[in-house]
C-alpha cells in the first residue's frame, strides 16, 4: 500500500494546495511540503529489505488483457531516485517560497510542481513498463506547463513547446520500444523484463527495440543531437530549472538506461550508441557552456555535458562504470541544483543573469558567494568535494575501454578535454560573477544578501557536497551500493570510495584538467574570438523553421484536400474505399467458392434483367429527373420482389411500403426543385466518374459472388430454436426485432424520431416557391384534387387501417409487425393528403405527429422498463395466451406493447417528414396544427 | 443465380456511385437510394439465397437465416429516414442559396439561369 501512496500523495497535494491559497503563501508552501514528508516516512521502513538486496513490490490489476497493471516496485535504484526527487523537491519548495513574487500565481506553481513530483515518482517506482510510460508522458506535460509558467513571455512559450515536441516525440519512440520489449518477453512487468535480458538481446528485433528506447532516453536527457531543448527550457522560473532541468526530469533518461541496464546493456550496439552519444554530448556541452554569457545558459550547457558524462559511463558497459554513473547522478544533482539556486539568488538580487554585467559580487553577498564557489568547485572536480570522486572514477574508467589501437586513446583524451572545459567554465562562473572588477549597470543596485532562509536549501546541498566528498563511505556508501546492485542485477564489483586512490593516471588527468582549465580561462578572450568566428548552428532556429515548415505543409495540404467541393470529397471517399478493397480483391479476382452457382429460373432472370436495366437507365437519364424517378421506383419494386423471391416476406412488405413513401417524398421534393439537371461536368469528368463507378460496381459484384458461393454457418440457429419457446412467436424476424435485439430496435426508432424532428426543425421557418411549371414550359394541372382519386381514397382509409391492424397483430407469428403496419398506415394517410389536400386532411386528424412519435417512444420504453419492475433485465419479454370470441386462441406478448411503440413511431416520423415538406409551399395555405395552434 | 444476383448488386452500385458524384442534390439523393438498395441486398445476401424457406417456424422444413433479414428490415426504415433528411437538406439548400448545387454556396449564376444557358446553347 505504501508505494502507490508515495506516488499518489503529490497528486492529492496538487489538488489540495490551491485550497490553501486563502491562507497565504506560507500556508501553501507548508501544505505542498506535506506529501513529500509523508512519502519519505513511508519509504523509510523499506530500507531494511532494500539494504539486504531485496525489492518491494505492490501490484494491483488494471487492464490485465493489455499487460498493464498498477505495479509499484521499490529497489535500490528506485529508492535513490525517489530520495533525490523528494529531498530536492522539498528544498525547491522552500526556495520557491522566497523566489516567487507576491503577485504571481503561487497556487498554480505549487500544484504543477506537485503534479510533476508525483509523475516523476511514478516513473522511478513503476514496476510495469507501460505504467512507467504513462508517468513518463506526464512529466513531459507537467514540464511543458512549468517551463511556460510565465505565459506572457514568448520565449517561455516557445521553449516549452520545443521541450514538449522533443521529449514527447521521444516518448512516442519509447512507447514503440516498450511494446517491442513487451512483445519479446511476453510481459511488461519489470521483474520479468529484467530477468529476460538474454532473450531480448538474442531477439532479431533487439536493435530496433534498443534504438527506440534509447531515443526516448536521449531526448529526455538532452543528449546530442536533441540537447538543444534544454537550454531553451531555462525560460522556466529558476526553482523549476534547478528541480526539473538539472536534478530530476533530465535524469529520467539516465534512470531509464540504468533501469533497463540488465535487459538491454552489454552488447556492441549498446556500447557504440550509448557511449558515442554520451561522448559527443559531454564534449559539446562543455565546450558551449564556456561561451555562454547567461548564468543559467552556462549551467544548462554544463548540465548537458554532465548528462553526457553519465550516459558515456553507462555506455561503457563495465560494472565499475555503471557504479560511477550512479554515483555521478547523486553528485551532479546536489552541486547543480545548488548552483541553479545560487544563480536564481543572483538574478533575484541583481535583476540580470548576464555575466558581462554581474561582476564583483563578493563584496555585496559573501555568504551566497561562498556557497556558490564550493558548489562550482565540485562541478569543476576539485578534491574533497563529491564531484571530484565521481569524475576520478570516470577518468579511471575511460582508460579501461578495450578499443583497438589508437582508438583506445580517444576516451581518455575526450574525458580530459571535457574536464578542462569544465574547470574553465566553473572558473568563469566563480571569477566573473564574484570578482573581476565591479558590477556594470545592474538593474538593481546595490545587490545584497537574499532572505536568510532562501539560502537554506543551498546550504543543505553544499553541505551534502562536502560530506560526500570527505566521507563518501559513510554518507552515501550504503545507498550507492544498493542502487548499483539494483542496476547491475545484484552483481556489484569491488570498488572503493576513497578520497584519493594514490598517485595514478586518473589523478594526472585531473591535474591536467585543472590547470589546463585555469589556463584556458585566463586566455578566454582568445577562445571567445575563435568561437565568434564559428557559424553557430542554432538548434532553436532549426526547430522553429521545421515547425513553421510543417505548419505550412499542413495548411496547404488541408487547403488542397478541403477545398469545399462536396463532389470532390465524395470522389475521394469512393476512391479510397476502392483502393483499400482492391488488394484482397486482386488476390482472388473472379472467385467462386465451394458451393458453386445454382441455376437461374426464367422469371427471376427477367426480373433481374429489368432491375439491371432500370438501375443503369436511372443513371443514364438522371438529368430528366421525373423519368429517372419513375425508373428508380421500378428498381425499388423489383428489390421488393427479390426479397419475396428469396424467402424474406417481411422484407418484401417493408420494402414495398417504404418504396411508396420514398417515391412520394421524392415527387414532393421535385415539385419545388428544377425538374431537370443542367449539364455541368466536362466530358473527361464524366468519363472519370463512369470509370470510378464501374470499378466500385465490379468490386461489389466480385465480393458478392465470393460471399454467396462460400459455405457458411450462422449464429441464427439460436434464434430459430428459441424464437417460439423463448420469445413466444413463430415469425423469427419479428421476434428478433422486438425481443432478442429489442434494444437495437429501440435505438433505431429513436434515430427515426430524431430524423423526423430534424426535418421539422430544418423546414420550420422556410418558404419555397415552386417553379410555375415543370421547367420545360408545361404548367401544372389546374385540377388540384382529382375527383376519381378522392372518391377511391376515402373508402380506402378504413380498409387500409384494418389491414394494418391485422398485419400488426399477426406480426409476431406471421410476416408483419410494427414496422410494416406503421408504414401501411402511413401510406393510407398520405393518400388522403394527396387526394384531398392538406387543409381537408389536417382538419380531420385530431393529433400532432410530434406527439405520435413521443407516444411511440414512450410505449417502447415502458414495455422495456416493465420487466425491470419484475426484476428482469431491460426489455425482457413475457407472453401468455387468451381466447377471444370469434378470433379464437390468441397470444399476447409484452413484446406487443413494444411493437405498438414501433408502429406509432414509424407513423409519426413518416408523416411528420412528409407533411413538413408539403407545407413548404406558400400556396398550400394551411392553417396548420403543426405550429401547435 | 448467384452470379446474376452479384451483377444486379454491381449495377445498383455502379449507378449509385455515378449519381453520387454528380453536382446537384437530386441526382445525389437518387444515387444514395440506389446505393442503399445495393447495400441492403448485399447484407441480405450474407444469409445466402434460399427459395421458399421463410423463417417462420412451422411453415417449412428448413429456414433461411433470419438475422440478416432483421438487420435489413431496420436498415430499410433507417434508409428511408436518411433519404428524407437528405431531401429536406437539399430543399433547405435550395431555399437558402437559390440553387441546388451540392456545395451549398450561393452562386452568381443561379441554377435557373444555368438551365437557361443550357437551353439556349442547344
Amino acid at each position: 500500500m505504501s508505494l502507490p501512496l508515495v506516488v499518489l500523495l503529490p497528486f492529492l497535494g496538487a489538488i489540495a494546495a490551491p485550497l490553501f491559497a486563502q491562507g497565504g503563501r506560507t500556508a501553501i508552501a507548508i501544505a505542498s511540503s506535506v506529501p513529500a514528508l509523508i512519502a519519505l516516512a513511508a519509504l523509510f521502513p523499506h530500507w531494511s529489505v532494500l539494504s539486504a538486496g531485496g525489492t518491494v513490490l505492490h501490484t494491483y490489476e488494471w487492464l490485465p488483457v493489455l499487460g498493464l497493471s498498477f505495479s509499484f516496485r521499490l529497489d535500490g535504484l528506485a529508492l535513490l531516485f525517489a530520495l533525490l526527487i523528494l529531498v530536492i523537491g522539498l528544498l525547491v519548495i522552500i526556495y520557491s517560497h522566497y523566489y516567487l513574487k507576491a503577485s504571481e500565481n503561487v497556487a498554480k506553481f505549487y500544484s504543477l510542481l506537485l503534479c510533476f513530483k508525483g509523475s516523476m515518482l511514478g516513473i522511478v517506482l513503476s514496476g510495469n513498463l507501460l505504467l512507467m510510460l504513462i508517468f513518463w508522458e506526464l512529466t513531459s506535460l507537467t514540464s511543458f506547463l512549468l517551463i511556460s509558467f510565465w505565459t506572457h513571455k514568448q520565449d517561455a512559450r516557445r521553449g516549452a513547446r520545443m521541450a514538449l515536441a522533443i521529449t514527447g516525440g521521444g516518448g512516442l519512440a519509447l512507447l514503440g520500444g516498450i511494446l517491442l520489449i513487451g512483445n519479446i518477453v511476453g510481459s511488461f512487468e519489470l521483474d520479468d523484463v529484467l530477468a529476460a535480458g538474454d532473450q531480448i538481446k538474442a531477439h532479431a528485433l533487439y536493435p530496433v527495440a534498443l534504438t527506440l528506447v534509447l531515443l526516448g532516453a536521449f531526448t529526455k536527457s538532452a543528449q546530442f543531437p536533441f540537447h538543444f531543448w534544454l537550454p531553451h527550457a531555462m525560460q522556466a522560473p529558476t526553482p523549476i530549472s534547478a528541480y526539473l532541468h538539472s536534478a530530476t526530469m533530465v535524469k529520467a533518461g539516465i534512470f531509464l538506461m540504468a533501469r533497463l541496464y540488465p535487459a538491454l546493456a552489454g552488447t556492441e550496439q549498446w556500447f557504440y550508441m550509448v557511449s558515442f552519444t554520451g561522448m559527443a554530448t559531454l564534449l559539446l556541452g562543455a565546450y558551449i557552456a564556456m561561451f555562454k554569457h547567461d548564468l543559467k545558459g552556462l549551467l544548462a550547457y554544463s548540465t548537458v555535458s554532465h548528462l553526457g558524462l553519465i550516459t558515456l559511463l553507462l555506455g561503457m558497459g563495465t560494472q565499475l562504470a555503471a557504479v560511477a554513473a550512479i554515483f555521478h547522478v547523486i553528485n551532479h544533482a546536489t552541486f547543480k541544483a545548488s548552483l541553479f539556486m545560487a544563480a536564481g539568488i543572483i538574478d533575484h538580487e541583481t535583476g540580470t543573469r548576464d555575466m558581462r554585467r554581474i561582476n564583483g559580487l563578493w563584496r555585496y553577498m559573501p555568504h551566497t558567494a561562498t556557497l556558490a564557489m564550493v558548489a562550482a568547485s565540485s562541478m569543476a572536480g576539485v578534491p574533497l568535494l563529491n564531484g571530484f570522486l565521481s569524475k576520478e572514477m570516470f577518468f579511471a574508467e575511460s582508460l579501461q575501454l578495450n578499443l583497438p589501437g589508437l582508438w583506445a586513446w580517444i576516451p581518455p583524451i575526450v574525458a580530459t578535454l571535457a574536464g578542462i572545459f569544465a574547470v574553465a567554465y566553473s572558473a568563469r562562473f566563480v571569477h566573473d560573477v564574484f570578482f573581476n572588477g565591479k558590477p556594470v549597470d545592474l538593474p538593481k543596485f546595490p545587490p545584497h544578501e537574499p532572505p536568510r532562509y532562501m539560502k537554506f536549501p543551498v546550504e543543505i546541498l553544499v553541505f551534502a557536497c562536502i560530506m560526500v566528498g570527505v566521507f563518501p563511505t559513510v554518507s552515501v556508501g550504503p545507498l550507492l551500493y544498493s542502487a548499483a546492485s539494483a542496476t547491475l542485477g545484484g552483481d556489484v564489483p569491488d570498488y572503493q570510495l576513497a578520497i584519493l586512490h594514490g598517485f595514478n593516471l586518473p589523478l594526472l588527468m585531473s591535474f591536467l584538467a585543472f590547470f589546463g582549465g585555469l589556463l584556458m580561462y585566463t586566455q578566454r578572450q582568445r577562445f571567445f574570438d575563435f568561437h565568434a568566428q564559428l557559424k553557430e548552428v542554432d538548434g532553436k532556429a532549426v526547430f522553429e523553421f521545421a515547425v513553421s515548415k510543417i505548419e505550412d505543409m499542413a495548411r496547404s495540404f488541408t487547403k488542397w484536400l478541403e477545398n469545399g467541393s462536396l463532389q470532390r470529397y465524395a470522389m475521394l471517399l469512393v476512391v479510397s474505399v476502392i483502393a483499400v478493397t482492391i488488394m484482397p480483391l486482386a488476390e482472388h479476382g473472379f472467385f467462386i467458392g465451394e458451393n458453386g452457382l445454382s441455376p437461374v429460373d426464367w422469371p427471376t432472370g427477367i426480373a433481374a434483367g429489368v432491375l439491371i436495366i432500370a438501375a443503369l437507365a436511372t443513371a443514364l437519364w438522371h438529368r430528366e429527373r421525373f423519368y429517372a424517378l419513375v425508373l428508380l421506383s421500378v428498381v425499388g419494386l423489383i428489390v421488393a420482389l427479390a426479397f419475396a423471391r428469396f424467402s424474406a416476406p417481411d422484407l418484401a412488405m417493408t420494402q414495398l411500403s417504404v418504396e411508396v413513401v420514398t417515391i412520394v417524398l421524392l415527387m414532393l421534393a421535385l415539385y419545388y426543385m428544377p425538374s431537370w439537371t443542367p449539364m455541368e461536368s466536362s466530358r473527361s469528368r464524366r468519363v472519370r466518374d463512369v470509370l470510378i463507378a464501374l470499378a466500385a460496381g465490379a468490386g461489389m459484384t466480385l465480393i458478392t459472388l465470393a460471399m454467396l458461393t462460400q459455405p457458411f454457418s450462422s449464429i441464427s440457429e439460436f434464434f430459430l430454436e428459441n424464437s417460439k419457446p423463448g420469445g413466444g412467436g413463430t415469425n423469427v424476424v419479428n421476434v428478433i426485432l422486438v425481443d432478442f435485439r429489442g434494444f437495437d430496435t429501440l435505438g433505431e426508432i429513436t434515430v427515426l424520431a430524431i430524423a423526423a424532428l430534424g426535418i421539422y426543425a430544418m423546414l420550420k421557418n422556410t418558404a419555397l416557391t415552386p417553379p410555375p411549371g415543370d421547367g420545360l414550359g408545361h404548367a401544372w394541372t389546374r385540377d388540384h384534387y382529382p375527383l376519381m382519386l378522392r372518391q377511391i381514397a376515402r373508402p380506402m382509409l378504413p380498409l387500409a387501417l384494418m389491414v394494418s391492424a391485422y398485419i400488426f397483430l399477426r406480426g409476431h407469428n406471421l410476416p408483419g409487425g410494427g414496422f410494416i403496419a406503421g408504414l401501411i398506415t402511413s401510406v393510407a394517410l398520405i393518400l388522403q393528403y394527396i387526394a384531398s389536400g392538406m387543409v381537408w386532411t389536417e382538419d380531420r386528424i385530431p393529433f400532432r405527429y410530434h406527439n405520435v412519435i413521443g407516444l411511440g417512444l414512450l410505449f417502447a420504453t415502458i414495455a422495456g422498463a416493465g420487466s425491470l419492475a419484475f426484476g428482469y433485465p431491460f426489455l425482457t419479454t413475457t407472453f401468455g395466451y387468451i381466447t377471444w370470441p370469434v378470433v379464437g386462441k390468441f397470444e399476447v406478448a409484452s413484446a406487443l406493447v413494444f411493437d405498438l411503440g414501433v408502429y406509432l413511431a414509424v407513423i409519426g416520423a413518416t408523416l411528420l417528414a412528409l407533411v413538413s415538406i408539403g407545407r413548404l409551399s406558400p400556396h398550400s395555405a394551411i392553417k396548420s396544427k403543426m405550429e401547435g395552434a | 443465380m448467384e452470379l446474376l444476383f452479384a451483377i444486379a448488386i454491381g449495377a445498383l452500385t455502379t449507378s449509385g456511385v455515378y449519381l453520387l458524384l454528380r453536382a446537384r442534390t437530386f441526382p445525389v439523393v437518387m444515387g444514395l437510394t440506389l446505393l442503399s438498395y445495393g447495400v441492403n441486398l448485399f447484407l441480405f445476401a450474407s444469409g445466402r439465397l434460399a427459395t421458399g424457406q421463410q423463417p417462420v417456424i412451422g411453415t417449412t422444413a428448413s429456414y433461411s437465416d433470419p438475422l440478416p433479414q432483421a438487420l435489413v428490415l431496420t436498415a430499410i426504415v433507417i434508409g428511408f429516414a436518411m433519404t428524407a433528411f437528405l431531401v429536406v437538406l437539399s430543399l433547405r439548400n435550395l431555399a437558402d442559396n437559390e440553387n441546388d448545387h451540392v456545395d451549398g454556396r450561393r452562386e452568381a449564376t443561379t441554377a435557373a439561369s444555368k438551365v437557361e444557358q443550357e437551353v439556349s446553347s442547344k
